[in-house]
């Protein structure tokens, strides 16, 4: 998802009898769902999967701004404009929430920058796609959103204060973004033979990376069991995608577009479409470098930070100054 | 008959916000910090609202049907009317936010001034832009004091957009044919009325910032009357592609 591979530090999952007292008194408050607040104890590798999980997902609202951001001065309609930058603007928000829920574990905001930056974090593999036309925004809107929300909802639920509240916040603009997007796809379904195409071609691009959004297949992953035993994921990757699929076919039918998945056909059995595989080699690629626009993302933050250097530089020189002022002007 | 020195006026303020809302969203994921990047798209995002009012009223003012998108996405160059300052490229963040800053120091006031307008339209939409424009004053100010008196090199970077900017701020105050009847009226000040104030706000601000107001008084002219710079042609290129490309669409 916007967190697609997040490892534990853990080779196999313990037993309660296995755990240290303190370990097994936090198991036990998980277990009866209460939440974990930051200044609490908690397992390091609880921690640190935590920073690991809750920045990825910051950093993918963060490069997500770049792909829409793209469109926002091409929009085609004063409406439309406003309502991406709104967007856009939401998503840098969230970026912000989670940022500061990190911060509540013990790392920075620049820390995690840097982590970014230097190419060791991870961000969602979606944003490593182009955004070629209007209907990119729609696509995105609709399938990306709608795969985050997928996502996020039972996060609102995860086991750790902060990131629980942001995800609650966070949802409830999700879901307008979805509504947007679907909106967009509607009008151009509707609209002329150009548009429909443009929204057809926007389908065909945006469905197998957005399958891929849930990562892949961790049914019996350590890190997965964990993270779930943790309740900082609730829902296998492969639960997850399949809900998606089962929510976003009878859309795709009812815009009239056609999904791109010759396997794809409805299960009477399981009441659940089937469907094809991701190429999980793309998937692989991407997320290690080589997607169509991975080095343009990242080159793109990387000049933002470096090149907005002297203003956050300046501002802090002011800061200082200003607090010497304030000190002579109390001394006086 | 409809009102064409009116049209003519809420084409000067509605292409301004329209063209500066543009600049302003360019710095959108690009921003030198993660507040920066809200705070820039909310800007835009209320300049692009302003916008909208305007030119629907402008279209209704012309009565010709055309609405908000016709004018914004469908003129040339030369019938915008927007004020050459807020063409200026974005270059970095000092150019910016002194932009900015220049821009809402004169917006405030003429906005204040519009809310007593004669025409109650007018007055209703400076009434609801008011609230936003407080707020870019507050913050674009708060920036410009920071970073002129930040570091030498922070200083040294306003200075330099406070320098290049300048000459594009005496078309805010310059008056006009359309001005004239409009102020005689009651539906809009006389520009020039506002320089004073202006000034002083400024003044007050660069002084705090430890900025020099620079001594050349020449201005350059011609937005108002749609004679542009070259810069304009390009942002209109972009912002129009996806409009017209499909005629008559429906988005
Ligand atoms: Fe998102
Ligand atoms: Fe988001
Ligand atoms: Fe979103």
């Amino acid at each position: 998802m916007y967190a697609q591979l997040v490892k534990t530090d853990e080779k196999r999952l313990k037993s309660l009898g296995e755990m240290d007292p303190q370990e097994r008194a936090f198991q036990g408050r998980i277990d009866r769902g209460e939440k974990i607040e930051p200044k609490e104890w908690m397992p390091e590798g609880y921690r640190k999967t935590l920073i690991r999980q809750i920045s990825q997902h910051a950093h993918s609202e963060i490069v997500g701004q770049l792909p829409e951001g793209n469109w926002i001065t091409r929009a085609p309609t004063l409406e439309r404009k406003a309502i991406l930058l709104a967007k856009v603007q939401d998503e840098a928000g969230h970026g912000l929430y989670l940022y500061c829920a990190a911060e509540t574990l013990g790392i920075s905001r620049d820390e995690m920058f840097e982590q970014l930056h230097s190419g060791r974090a991870k961000y969602s593999s979606i944003f490593n796609y182009p955004t070629l036309s209007w209907a990119d925004i729609g696509a995105i809107g609709w399938l990306v959103d709608g795969a985050a929300i997928m996502n996020q909802v039972p996060l609102q639920r995860c086991s750790f204060g902060p990131y629980s509240r942001a995800m609650i916040r966070i949802c409830k603009e999700e879901s307008f973004h979805q509504r947007q997007g679907f909106d967009i796809m509607m009008k151009l379904c509707k609209g002329t033979e150009a548009q429909q195409k443009m929204a057809q071609d926007a389908l065909e691009r945006w469905w197998w990376p957005s399958l891929m959004m849930f990562g892949p297949a961790d049914g019996d992953s350590v890190h997965s069991a964990q993270s779930m035993a943790w309740k900082i994921k609730q829902d296998t990757n492969d639960e997850l995608r399949q809900k998606f699929v089962d929510q976003t076919v009878p859309q795709a039918d009812f815009l009239d577009l056609k999904v791109p998945d010759p396997d794809l056909k409805w299960n009477q059995e399981r009441g659940s479409y089937d469907f094809g595989e991701p190429d999980w080699d793309e998937f692989f690629q991407v997320i290690s470098g080589n997607g169509p626009c991975n080095e343009e993302r990242l080159g793109a933050r990387v000049k933002a930070w470096d090149d907005g250097a002297w203003v956050r530089e300046g501002l802090m020189a002011h800061a200082r100054k200003h607090a010497r002022r304030t000190t002579l002007a109390a001394a006086e | 008959m409809a009102d064409k020195a009116l049209f003519e006026f809420l084409t000067r303020i509605g292409d301004t916000t329209l063209v500066l809302g543009h600049r302003v969203s360019e710095w959108c994921g690009h921003a030198p910090a993660l507040e920066e990047d809200i705070a820039l798209a909310n800007t835009a995002l209320d300049l692009i609202g302003h916008t909208r009012m305007w030119l629907s009223r402008a279209g209704e003012v012309e009565g010709k049907g055309r609405t908000e998108d016709d004018l914004a996405f469908l003129r040339e160059a030369h019938e915008f009317r927007n004020y050459l300052l807020v063409e200026r490229p974005n270059e970095d963040f000092a150019v910016t936010i002194t932009r900015q800053f220049l821009f809402d120091a004169w917006h405030r006031l003429m906005l204040i001034s519009l809310q007593e307008s004669s025409d109650q339209r007018v007055s209703e939409i400076a009434e609801k832009a008011s609230k936003e424009v407080a707020y870019h004053v507050e913050r674009s100010t708060d920036l410009v004091v920071r970073l002129g008196d930040g570091t030498e090199e922070s200083h040294r970077r306003m200075q330099h957009a406070v320098d290049i900017l300048w000459p594009y701020t005496g078309e805010l105050f310059t008056d006009d044919e359309t001005d004239r009847e409009l102020s005689d009226r009651g539906i809009i000040p006389l520009p020039s009325s506002l320089e004073g104030e202006w000034k002083t706000h400024v003044d007050g601000v660069l002084s705090a910032a430890t900025l020099v107001r620079p001594e050349r008084e020449y201005a350059h002219k011609g937005g108002k009357a749609g004679v542009h710079t070259e810069h304009l042609g390009f942002l209109l290129a972009e912002m129009q592609v996806t409009h017209r490309a499909h005629p008559g669409a429906t988005w």
